[in-house]
């Protein structure tokens, strides 16, 4: 059970946020629906796409901390520095990992 | 409802933000050192943006009735090159007593490369020697979680106080860590990344509100300088009271701030 740390009641975070968040689910169904139209295709193999797709089903799974355990999934979770940086630019999610 | 907005680049906003900033009740705002957005030509590119952060922003601040302070450093994403980065970070002493100058920020990782490495431990280094405060940027995406552990070695196996430390760019997944090993934390309110000023509040609620802050890092990229304001406007339509406010954007910038003996924005 997670703490009651939000001063909120359940039916006031629903009636607060549900409109904003509905927007934001549609945004990301219309996104993979747009990736279904490309004049080429591409974008579903790429790996900040598969990370989005294997992020998903964490939303559903009944755990909490669910931003946490997204942002881990999208980690480098390696340790050691890396020999060089040749790009200044961050994915948003881990190249090296198989999503 | 006064404010401090920790972490801004001003020397990326206009004059107008200024004004909007002051009108929302911003008093202060302290400015790291940063990425331009394009990778500076020579070292002397950064001896003028130090005088620009140290003599020119703290006037224009002033207009609206808002203290200026600044950390000077050689950020990361500059830090490739460590010829480079050095001459850099030999420039920095003779600004360090400027009377604006809070210590040594933004320093940290950016892709976690030994070089940047290398510079970051010189800066802590840099800081130690001159007792100063640190302010740490955490790396973007994917690169934060093992970059935020990697900054927090180095500043451990240098034996860096962790309360002198402001560890920034937290979020769910390394908010916990940074706050159990005894430093500071900075949620940067941000439309795509970061936090937003919504799950900023769900951390404070989950995490508490000791030694934690929130900031716009309003720059030349995509991001808002009234942000802070508009994350009170979170708390309050949450239930949080004035105090919680207070405490978050007031009483702990000035605490950890305060141990700089140069910043006194009340006056």
């Amino acid at each position: 059970m997670t703490a009651p740390t939000c001063p909120l009641t359940g039916p006031q975070v629903v009636d607060l946020y549900f409109m904003e968040h509905r927007a934001k689910l549609i945004d990301v169904a219309a996104f993979l629906d747009r990736l279904d139209r490309t004049v080429a295709p591409g974008g579903h193999a790429d790996v900040r796409v598969r990370a989005l797709l294997r992020a998903i089903p964490l939303l559903v799974d009944g755990h909490g901390d669910r931003a946490q355990r997204i942002l881990e999934l999208l980690s480098d979770h390696t340790t050691a520095p890396i020999p060089a940086a040749h790009t200044q630019a961050a994915l948003g999610a881990d190249p090296a990992t198989n999503y | 409802m006064p404010y401090i907005d920790p972490h801004v680049h001003m020397v990326s906003r206009t004059t107008d933000d200024y004004a909007r900033m002051a009108e929302a009740g911003c008093i202060a705002v302290t400015e790291p050192a940063f990425w331009a957005g394009f990778d500076r030509s020579s070292p002397a590119g950064f001896f003028d943006y130090f005088r620009q952060l140290t003599e020119t922003e703290p006037k224009r601040a002033a207009r609206y009735g808002i203290a200026h302070y600044c950390w000077l450093c050689i950020n990361p994403k500059e830090a490739e090159d460590i010829g480079f980065a050095r001459e850099v970070i030999s420039l920095v002493p003779e600004f360090l007593d400027r009377p604006n100058v809070l210590g040594i920020g933004e320093i940290g990782l950016n892709k976690n490369s030994r070089n940047e490495l290398v510079i970051l431990e010189e800066q802590i280094a840099l800081a130690k020697r001159f007792d100063r405060l640190i302010l740490v940027h955490t790396p973007h995406l994917e690169d934060k979680l093992k970059g935020t552990r990697l900054i927090m070695d180095a500043l451990k196996n240098a034996g860096v106080d962790p309360g002198r430390v402001l560890i920034d760019h937290v979020e769910e997944h390394t908010v916990a860590a940074v706050l159990d090993r005894g430093y500071w934390a900075g949620m940067t309110l941000y439309p795509d990344s970061k936090c937003t000023p919504q799950r900023a509040v769900d951390i404070i609620e989950q995490f508490g509100n000791e030694r934690i802050w929130i900031n716009s890092a309003g720059d030349w990229g995509q991001s808002d300088p009234l942000s802070v304001p508009k994350c009170h406007v979170e708390m309050r339509r949450r239930g949080h009271g004035a105090d919680l406010v207070a405490k978050i954007s007031l009483e702990n910038p000035l605490a950890f701030l305060g141990q700089c003996p140069g910043f006194r924005p009340l006056g």
